[in-house]
C-alpha cells in the first residue's frame, strides 16, 4: 500500500527514474456528447503506442470552453502549464502566442508533411507572424442550417430557404401556422447565427474583410446585413431563448420550431441523443447564402513553452496530426478531419456533407466568430458586449460603431 | 501570542491581496502578460461610460433590494409562525434550513427549470402550474422579462435557499426575549401588539442588522446562481459577473481588478457601519 501510494504521487521528473515518471498532461474541454468519446478513442491510441506514459487528463467542463479558457489562463500565468492544451484555431491562441507561452511548430510540420495535407486556406487562417503554432485535429461547420423536415412539409414549404430574404417569406407561412420559424439558444449561439447571417448576406470576401477591419463596419452594406439579422431575430423564440443549445433545438424535434442554425455538432445531438434519422427525421443544409462556403472551427493542440515532459508532448501533436489519429478521433466525435486525405468511408450520413465540402479544392473556407477564429479573445468579448446591447436595442449602426472601437482599442 | 499567526495570514490573504488588486486596477494589464506599470486611473474612469457596467450595477441593486426586504419578511413570518408554537417544530426547522444545504447551482438548476417562460410544449414549472390551476394571468416572463425587474425573479431562489436561515436568527432572537419582560408588559395593560411593538421589536434590532449585513454582502457577491440560471444573460448580470468575464474571457485584468475593488468598496458601505455599530453597543456594555 504504501509503496503504491509512493508511486503514485510521483508526479516531477527529478526523482525517480523517467520511465516511471513519465507523465503526460492533457487538457481539455471535452467532457461530454461525443466529445469525450473521441477524446477516449484518441487517447487509447496514444497509450498503445507509449506504453510508458501515464496520460492525466485534465477535461474541464462547460460554456464551450470558457470555464477550461478561465482556469487555463490561471495555470499558465503561474507557469504550469500542462503538456498540451485544446485552443480554438486561429485567433483565439494570438494572447498565448503574445505572451510568448507556446511554442512554434513550424519544424513539426515540415517534417511531419502537414503543409501538403491541410488546405492551405486553412493554414493561412492559423498562421500567426508567418508561423504556426498549433496543430488541428477536426473541422467543424458553422454555417449549417438544421430543419424538421415534417414541419416543413406541414406548412407546404418544399425546401429550406437559400437566402434571408427567402427565410422571412417563409417565417410568415410558418408563424401563421403555429410555428417557430427560428430557435435561438444563450448568447454565443446567437453571435453564431449573427457571423451567419453576415456571411449569407455579405458573401465570403466582405465577410473575412470584417476581421481584419478592410470592410468597413460602418459601410451602409455591413449595417444591411445586421438589420437583416435583426429581423430575422424577429422570426425567433428570442424572448424564451433557453440557455444552452441542444435545448435551444428541442422545439424543433417536437415539431414546435422549423429552423435552427448551429454547427455540425448538432448532428450527434440529434442522431446519437434523440436516436432520430438523418434525412428523414431532421435534415440540414448550409445557412442561408452560403452555398460553396465554409465556415469552420477547429480544435487545436498546442506545444506550450516550459511543457514538463516536452517529447511526449510532441508524439501526442504527431499522432493529433496523422491521418490515424484523425481518421480514429473524428468519427466518434461527430466531426470530419482537418487534413484532405481522410478516410471517407468513416464519414456517413451527414458528415458526408461537410466532409465532401472540405475535400473540395473549390470551397470557400472562412473562419468563425463564435469560436474564436477570426477574431482574439479580447476583442471578442468586447463583441460579446455590444452584441447583447444589440440583440435587446436593435441599434445596427450603434453596435457596428461599438464593434470597430473595440477593434481599435484591444489590437494595439 | 495565540492569534498572531492567524493575524498574519489574514494580512497577507486578505489586505495583502486586496492591496495587489488595486494595484493592478491602477495599471493597464490585458493579455497573459503581467503588466504592473501604472496607468492612473484609467479603467476607474471609463466604467461609467460603460453601459455594460451601468446596466449591471442597476441589476445589483434591484436584486439586493428585493432580496433582502423579501428574505427578511419571509424568514421573520416563518420564525413568528414557528414561535406561535406548532406540532412538530424540530422538523419544520428542518424544513426551512434545508434549501441552505443546497449549493447555489443546484438551486440555480431547480429554479431554471420553474421559471422557464417557453410556451407550447415547452411549458414547464411554475407558469405550467399556473396554467393548470386558472391562474394564467400570473404567468410571466421571469428572470427573462424585459425592463428592469428580471433580477427580482432571480431573488426569488436566493430567497429560497436563504429563508430559513433568516428564520432561525429570528426565531433564536424571538426566543432570547424573557417571559418576565412580556408578563410585566401585560400587567401593565398592554395588548398583544403593543407587547410586540415595545418590548419584543427592538430586541429583535440587532438581529435584523445582521440578517441585513449577512444578506446584502452574499447579494452583492453572488456569482454562481445567476451563471447557472442563464449563462451570459445581460438581463441578470451583475458587476461580479462582468469582472469574471472581463478577466478570464477578455483577458482585461486592469478593468476587472477595477470592477473588483468597486465590489469591495460596495460591500463596505453595508459592513463598516454595521462594525461601527457593534462596536459602539460593546463599549456600551
Amino acid at each position: 500500500m504504501l509503496l503504491l501510494g509512493a508511486c503514485g504521487d510521483d508526479d516531477d521528473d527529478s526523482g525517480g527514474s523517467a520511465a516511471i515518471s513519465n507523465e503526460f498532461e492533457f487538457f481539455s474541454w471535452w467532457t461530454g456528447g461525443g466529445d469525450s468519446e473521441g477524446k477516449e478513442a484518441l487517447l487509447a491510441l496514444f497509450a498503445d503506442q507509449n506504453p510508458d506514459v501515464e496520460i492525466v487528463d485534465s477535461a474541464i467542463a462547460g460554456g464551450a470552453g470558457t470555464n477550461a479558457q478561465a482556469e487555463l489562463a490561471n495555470r499558465l500565468l503561474a507557469d504550469n502549464p500542462p503538456d498540451s492544451y485544446q485552443r480554438h484555431a486561429g485567433k483565439e491562441l494570438v494572447a498565448d502566442i503574445e505572451a510568448d507561452e507556446v511554442e512554434d511548430l513550424d519544424s513539426l510540420y515540415d517534417d511531419e508533411g502537414w503543409r501538403d495535407v491541410f488546405p492551405e486556406q486553412l493554414l493561412d487562417l492559423i498562421t500567426s507572424d508567418g508561423k504556426l503554432y498549433s496543430v488541428p485535429v477536426n473541422i467543424h461547420r458553422s454555417n449549417v442550417l438544421w430543419y424538421n423536415p415534417a414541419v416543413l412539409d406541414e406548412v407546404g414549404i418544399a425546401a429550406p430557404p437559400t437566402t434571408w430574404d427567402e427565410f422571412l417569406t417563409q417565417a410568415t407561412t410558418l408563424e401563421a401556422a403555429g410555428k417557430i420559424p427560428l430557435t435561438v439558444g444563450p448568447t454565443w449561439t446567437q453571435q453564431h447565427l449573427l457571423e451567419n447571417v453576415l456571411l449569407g448576406e455579405l458573401g465570403p470576401d466582405v465577410y473575412s474583410g470584417l476581421w481584419d477591419v478592410s470592410t468597413d463596419w460602418e459601410s451602409a452594406e455591413v449595417v444591411d446585413a445586421l438589420d437583416m439579422f435583426t429581423e430575422v431575430l424577429g422570426h425567433s423564440n428570442l424572448d424564451s431563448a433557453a440557455a444552452d443549445w441542444q435545448p435551444a433545438i428541442d422545439p424543433l424535434i417536437e415539431g414546435d420550431a422549423a429552423y435552427n442554425v448551429m454547427g455540425d455538432w448538432a448532428d450527434t445531438y440529434f442522431r446519437v441523443e434523440k436516436e432520430l434519422t438523418w434525412e428523414t427525421d431532421y435534415g440540414a443544409t448550409t445557412s442561408p447564402g452560403t452555398d460553396g462556403v465554409f465556415n469552420f472551427l477547429s480544435d487545436t493542440f498546442t506545444l506550450p513553452q516550459d511543457a514538463p515532459h516536452r517529447e511526449t508532448a510532441i508524439e501526442w501533436l504527431k499522432l493529433a496530426g496523422s491521418k490515424e489519429g484523425q481518421d480514429t478521433f473524428n468519427p466518434v466525435k461527430g466531426s470530419i478531419p482537418a487534413r484532405i486525405d481522410g478516410d471517407p468511408s468513416l464519414y456517413t450520413d451527414y458528415l458526408q456533407v461537410p466532409f465532401e465540402d472540405w475535400t473540395d479544392p473549390s470551397t470557400t473556407i472562412v473562419g468563425s466568430l463564435a469560436h474564436g477564429v477570426v477574431a482574439d479573445n479580447a476583442w471578442k468579448t468586447e463583441i460579446d458586449s455590444a452584441l447583447q446591447e444589440f440583440v435587446e436595442s436593435g441599434d445596427a449602426e450603434g453596435f457596428a460603431g461599438a464593434v470597430k472601437q473595440a477593434y481599435e482599442d484591444t489590437q494595439n | 501570542m495565540l492569534v498572531s499567526p492567524s493575524l498574519i495570514l489574514l494580512g497577507v490573504f486578505v489586505y495583502g491581496f486586496l492591496g495587489w488588486n488595486l494595484r493592478v486596477s491602477l495599471s493597464d494589464w490585458r493579455g497573459l502578460r503581467p503588466d504592473y506599470a501604472y496607468a492612473g486611473t484609467d479603467n476607474y474612469q471609463r466604467l461609467p461610460d460603460d453601459t455594460r457596467f451601468t446596466d449591471d450595477v442597476e441589476n445589483v441593486l434591484v436584486f439586493t433590494a428585493v432580496f433582502v426586504v423579501g428574505t427578511l419578511l419571509l424568514g421573520f413570518l416563518l420564525a413568528l409562525l414557528i414561535e406561535r408554537g406548532v406540532r412538530g417544530e424540530g422538523f419544520f426547522r428542518g424544513v426551512f434550513l434545508f434549501p441552505m444545504a443546497i449549493s447555489f447551482i443546484a438551486t440555480a438548476i431547480i429554479w431554471r427549470w420553474l421559471l422557464n417562460n417557453a410556451g407550447g410544449a415547452q411549458e414547464t414549472g411554475l407558469n405550467k402550474l399556473f396554467g393548470q390551476v386558472g391562474l394564467d394571468f400570473l404567468a410571466n416572463d421571469w428572470f427573462k422579462s424585459r425592463g428592469t425587474w428580471a433580477p427580482a425573479a432571480i431573488a426569488l431562489p436566493a430567497g429560497w435557499a436563504l429563508s430559513g436561515y433568516v428564520m432561525a436568527l429570528f426565531l433564536a432572537g424571538l426566543r432570547g426575549v424573557s417571559d418576565d419582560l412580556r408578563e410585566a408588559a401585560r400587567v401593565d395593560g398592554a395588548n398583544e401588539p403593543r407587547v410586540f411593538w415595545h418590548v419584543v421589536r427592538p430586541m429583535l434590532l440587532p438581529v435584523v442588522m445582521s440578517a441585513v449585513v449577512i444578506l446584502a454582502h452574499i447579494s452583492l457577491k453572488t456569482f454562481d446562481l445567476m451563471f447557472a440560471m442563464d449563462v451570459e444573460s445581460r438581463k441578470i448580470e451583475t458587476p461580479a459577473l462582468y469582472m469574471w468575464f472581463t478577466t478570464f474571457d477578455g483577458l482585461n485584468f486592469s478593468r476587472g481588478a477595477a470592477i473588483a475593488t468597486l465590489l469591495v468598496a460596495g460591500i463596505s458601505v453595508v459592513v463598516v457601519p454595521y462594525i461601527w455599530y457593534s462596536i459602539r453597543m460593546e463599549r456600551r456594555r
